[in-house]
């Protein structure tokens, strides 16, 4: 399994994207904005191929559309909390865009690109090049980072938001960076497991570690390791069986792993 | 359409722009059924976001795509994938919310549930290789195609749905509102609550026959929001939102018609658009 290039770089990237994945994804579980990240999704897609018609870098294009987005929905929102029928009614317009792009896209170019919107909502995590894997681990890490960095500010907020405020913490001004942070991490997740599923390793890993553990820091470190380890199961379980698209193992995985969670604590 | 021999575009007279627009049957099929949907997704949808169900209904909707894809893997009738997983996503969501402990605990296991829907439909649509083409309309929907029989299994389906949603409207409303004392006035609050998110799940089934898993939400959640900014009252509200539905679903299949672009870019840009006027018109 190891022998094969496109599987290393998979598997390299693939750590790392689940790595960031789990640890934004437990602040997301547990400030209740699995929706947001769902909304983002939508614009990931659409970010990506709206670059795709004008001839730009798709990363460019998903990673703009996507921090941009997460910005926006913590402004719209009272508090840097957006609300769901605000964020509903955003992200279907978004994808409404994003179809009127797909269209342009496929009726312009030849048909061998048919399958570009395919591509970005199912990821194409066997697809990536060296350059790519390098980026994605960058990027990855950055994120991983910066939300191990502001861990106690960020909990102390999302779990009494008034008191945090009146002890001096800047309950907005960290909503809105958090939202902006889902927005990269939900760009990365989009080239590994692709625009629709990227919600899958954002809830899920989380949802089973908030069901094991109300300790935070406990986890914090048990979602970024059940993460990490549907990416490499998912990926291993794909590998074994050819037909299986890996981004949907890689979700099966994760899924599995929050039913475990959920049939042992009830 | 462009190759149809009487086809004559976009005229400065109106009349005959109409006319044009009821000249072939898959055009008023597709307005049939698109006037169907409407009305539906505008009693729930306004009862979607009163209770705050939003992420519940797009998972229903989402649902709805790796149904159809195993229906076509079956060699089924699409209805038949579409209503068999939308009910039993339904049943799912109302078994989660039953054991639910907090906000948080209950949004994760609905993302979990959306995604792994997402993840089968994708490996269903893998295995059966010859759905690639036909992917993308079963994730964005058409509009045209749509057949006589379609159209009557849409109405019934509709009319059952929002007769059930109308003629519970009262006690729905009192256990959305306030559920604790509408428990202790002996109103059966779970009953209500499952036998709504059944009806929405079948809503979602019907409409995303016509536009696709991804779109549901444009005709379910928008119309009803704004109608939701304008007034509390339901019957005014409802009536607003279906208004609202029916103007946009009928002004989108018109520009679809005349242009080269597709229903669901004309169709969510105009609901949004109407939210975000009575939104700034409010502010």
């Amino acid at each position: 399994m190891f022998a094969h290039e496109f599987m290393r770089n998979a598997l390299v990237a693939g750590s790392f994207v689940g790595l960031a994945c789990g640890l934004v994804g437990y602040f997301v579980v547990l400030r209740a904005q699995v929706f947001a990240g769902d909304a983002l999704s939508h614009v990931a897609f659409t970010g990506a191929l709206a670059a795709a018609v004008f001839g730009l870098d798709i990363l460019a294009g998903l990673f703009v559309a996507t921090i941009l987005s997460g910005i926006v929905m913590g402004l719209l929102g009272d508090r840097a909390r957006a609300d769901d029928v605000t964020i509903g009614s955003l992200f279907a317009w978004t994808l409404g865009i994003g179809v009127l792009f797909l269209s342009i896209f496929t009726s312009r170019s030849s048909a061998g690109n048919g399958t570009a919107g395919v591509r970005v909502l199912f990821g194409s995590i066997f697809g990536l090049s060296t350059a790519d894997v390098r980026i994605a681990v960058l990027l990855a890490a950055l994120a991983s980072a910066s939300s191990l960095a502001v861990a106690r500010p960020l909990l102390f907020a999302s779990l009494d938001t008034e008191v945090a405020a009146a002890r001096g913490v800047p309950v907005r001004a960290l909503g809105l960076g958090f939202l902006a942070l889902l927005g990269l991490v939900a760009a990365q997740a989009t080239q590994a497991v692709g625009a629709l599923l990227l919600l899958g390793l954002l809830a899920a890993p989380a949802g089973a570690a908030h069901r094991i553990t109300t300790r935070p820091y406990r986890g914090l470190a048990l979602s970024a390791l059940f993460s990490v380890g549907s990416v490499w199961l998912g990926l291993t379980l794909s590998y074994e069986f050819p037909t299986l698209p890996p981004s949907s193992m890689i979700i099966a995985a994760a899924i599995g792993i929050y039913a475990l969670a959920f049939a042992v604590r009830n | 359409m462009a190759e149809a021999a009487t086809f004559q575009g976009l005229s400065w007279n109106p009349l005959t722009d109409l006319e044009q627009l009821f000249a072939y049957p898959f055009m008023v099929h597709a307005l049939a059924a698109g006037t169907i949907v409407a009305v539906m997704g505008g009693v729930t949808g306004w009862f979607m976001v009163l209770r705050r169900q939003t992420f519940a209904g797009h998972t229903l909707s989402i649902i709805a795509f790796p149904g159809a894809a195993a229906a076509s893997l079956a060699g089924l009738p699409l209805a038949v994938g579409y209503f068999g997983f939308c009910g039993l996503g339904a049943l799912t969501l109302a078994g989660v919310a039953g054991t639910r402990k907090s906000l948080s605990a209950e949004s994760a296991a609905i993302g979990s549930l959306q995604a792994f829907a997402l993840a089968l439909g994708f490996i269903f649509v893998s295995l059966y290789h010859g759905v690639l083409n036909s992917l993308d309309s079963l994730l964005f929907g058409t509009f045209l195609g749509i057949t006589r029989g379609q159209v009557v299994v849409l109405l019934a389906v509709a009319a059952a749905s929002v007769a059930l949603v109308v003629g519970a409207a009262r006690p729905l409303l009192f256990s959305s509102v306030d559920p604790d004392v509408a428990r202790a006035a002996g109103v059966p609050v779970r009953l209500l609550g499952f036998g709504f998110l059944l009806v929405l799940g079948l809503s979602v089934a019907e409409t995303s026959q016509i536009t696709g898993a991804l779109l549901v939400f444009a005709l379910l959640v928008t119309p009803a929001a704004t109608a939701h900014r304008i007034t509390s009252r339901l019957g005014f509200g409802m009536a607003l939102s279906v208004a609202i539905a029916l103007a946009v679903t009928w002004l989108g299949l018109a520009l679809a018609y005349f242009s080269v672009y597709p229903v669901g870019f004309y169709v969510t840009s105009l609901s949004f658009a109407v939210y975000l006027l009575v939104r700034f018109a409010q502010a």
